[in-house]
């Protein structure tokens, strides 16, 4: 598959996506956008898929909006953030929150503005010892983007929130492993093999129950109890007529070792 | 046997049909909605069916009318058109209609929705009335039963600017009665229907009757039609059998009669 600004490539069920414009820490311009919505795309419609991993290339994983793109002349009118919001960075977010199985963000280097709520909208994240997240929105008279006023607070609590996005000081791995912002730290030189050895370890499970436990985590936010316990009900239902149940249960009772199908 | 529907026979009472045009994400063409309301027709003589479920797809209830069929239509053309006639039939089905909606439930395809009597959503689906952006207007109730449903503000919104409106929405503003995963919108709708389907089926028909009424005629009338229809079920001989059940604390066992 030719991109110019990503990779992307699948393997025994994974599917690698590496944001790749290292020269500009990988900052998105509307090509690279329209890249990563292709390949998300691919990633939809392909059933062999049943893990993604997102990561980028060189020493950053993501700068967030390239600001080249958006240099705003003196005397120019100001431009819609809100339409590039709308067309680009909530389309991505929503995509990475509904994708079907588990996305795993593996934040190589600096995570700064939009780059730095991107992984939160992903399912599992690892960084490396030396990546860092920044707010820095705050910087530029801008609101953090990209879900982060949404998911910050319910991570770390509104505290932290506040602070992290008023100061838009850098916050480093360990932590933001320590408040619970990722899952977890790993030594830079082995962060890529930890994060395909979590991926490629996903791509054996039960992925259609997996899909089934993180949109029910996802739905939990906004769900009332009572709610949240009938959706319990509906999606057990669902996982309870899929084959890797029978095979979890019959692999379980022959003491074999389950051969999951992801359906 | 209809080509664009699929139709199961009764079971527990209830009778499922889908909508299939997949080709064309369930558009309402003449020949689909002339083979629904032959289906109704059958529905309502046949005594095993005491309510019927309407559905579309995962991706579609239905987008639309037949947009190419429509075009080909003068002014003549609308005013002889046979649709008109199909729609009076399903408008007239007697018994209770349940429609199960998943993803696009659009033009013609909401109008035929709204003529169910309780509708489910599955949280994806999308309502609206996009006829505006054609330059014409909803034709078959889309401007009459949604103003009764949603209210005027929200009817104008949607109307004026074809604009739709997503499954929480719909339920917010009364168009739906539940929303559920969208795995599970046919299912609640047959557990609904099999509920509806163990009443008396008299009782449902003039139940349903009263409520309508309540859309087109003032209060007192109303109360008068639903007094009348109160009045009739006396002489029937489910009601004994309702009541007397009731006090020997068992299931009713209802006949129709």
């Amino acid at each position: 598959m030719n991109f110019e600004h990503i990779l992307f490539s699948i393997e025994a069920g994974v599917a690698t996506l590496s944001l790749n414009r290292p020269e500009q820490l990988n900052s998105f311009n509307a090509k690279m956008h329209g890249e990563v919505r292709e390949a998300l795309k691919l990633v939809r419609q392909n059933p062999d898929v049943r893990v993604l991993l997102l990561t980028g290339e060189g020493r950053g994983f993501c700068a967030g909006q390239d600001l080249a793109d958006r240099n705003v002349a003196p005397g120019a009118a100001a431009p819609d953030l809100g339409e590039s919001i709308e067309k680009f960075y909530n389309p991505l977010i929503r995509a990475l929150r509904d994708l079907p199985l588990p996305v795993i963000c593996a934040v190589n280097g600096v995570a700064a503005g939009a780059g730095a709520n991107i992984p939160l909208a992903c399912d599992l994240v690892l960084a490396a010892r030396s990546a860092s997240f920044i707010q820095a929105f705050c910087k530029i008279g801008l609101i953090p983007d990209s879900g982060g006023t949404w998911t910050l607070p319910r991570l770390v609590g509104m505290a932290r929130a506040k602070a992290l996005t008023l100061l838009g000081d850098r916050l480093t791995a360990e932590q933001a492993e320590q408040w619970g912002l990722i899952y977890r730290v790993v030594d830079d030189a082995a962060l890529r093999e930890e994060a395909l050895k979590l991926a490629r370890h996903l791509a054996t499970q039960p992925t259609y129950g997996l899909a089934l436990i993180k949109r029910s985590l996802n739905a939990s936010l906004n769900n009332s109890f009572d709610e949240q316990l009938d959706l319990e009900r509906d999606l057990q239902r669902l996982a309870g007529r899929s084959e890797d149940y029978r095979e979890g249960v019959s692999a379980f009772m022959e003491k074999r070792t389950p051969a999951f199908k992801g359906r | 046997m209809p080509r664009t529907l699929a139709v199961l026979p009764p079971e527990q009472g209830v009778r499922l049909i889908t909508l299939q045009r997949p080709e064309a994400l369930n558009a309402l063409n003449t020949e689909l909605l002339g083979e629904l309301a032959a289906e109704l027709d059958a529905a309502e003589q046949d005594a095993e069916t005491r309510v019927v479920v309407i559905t579309g797809s995962r991706k579609a209830f239905a987008a639309g009318a037949d947009i190419k069929e429509m075009a080909e239509r003068d002014l003549v053309g609308i005013l002889n058109d046979p649709r008109l006639a199909h729609w009076q039939r399903i408008t007239r089905f007697s018994k209770p209609l349940i429609a199960a909606i998943n993803g696009f439930c659009l033009g013609g395809g909401c109008e035929l929705a709204m003529h169910a009597d309780i509708l489910i959503a599955g949280e994806d689906a999308r309502f609206g009335q996009p006829e505006i952006n054609l330059g014409i207007m909803p034709g078959a109730g889309g401007t009459q039963r949604l103003l009764r449903a949603v209210g005027k503000s929200l009817a104008m919104q949607m109307v004026l600017t074809g604009e739709a409106i997503d499954a929480r929405h719909a339920q917010r503003s009364g168009l739906v009665s539940e929303v559920t995963q969208p795995e599970f919108t046919v299912e609640r709708a047959v557990a609904i229907a099999r509920v509806i389907a163990q009443k008396a089926p008299l009782a449902v028909r003039l139940a349903k009757e009263a409520l309508l009424k309540a859309e087109d005629t003032d209060l007192a009338s109303g109360l008068r039609f639903e007094r009348h229809a109160f009045t009739l079920l006396a002489g029937t001989r489910d009601r004994e059998e309702g009541i007397r059940a009731f006090q020997e604390k068992r299931r009713p066992d209802f006949t129709g009669q």
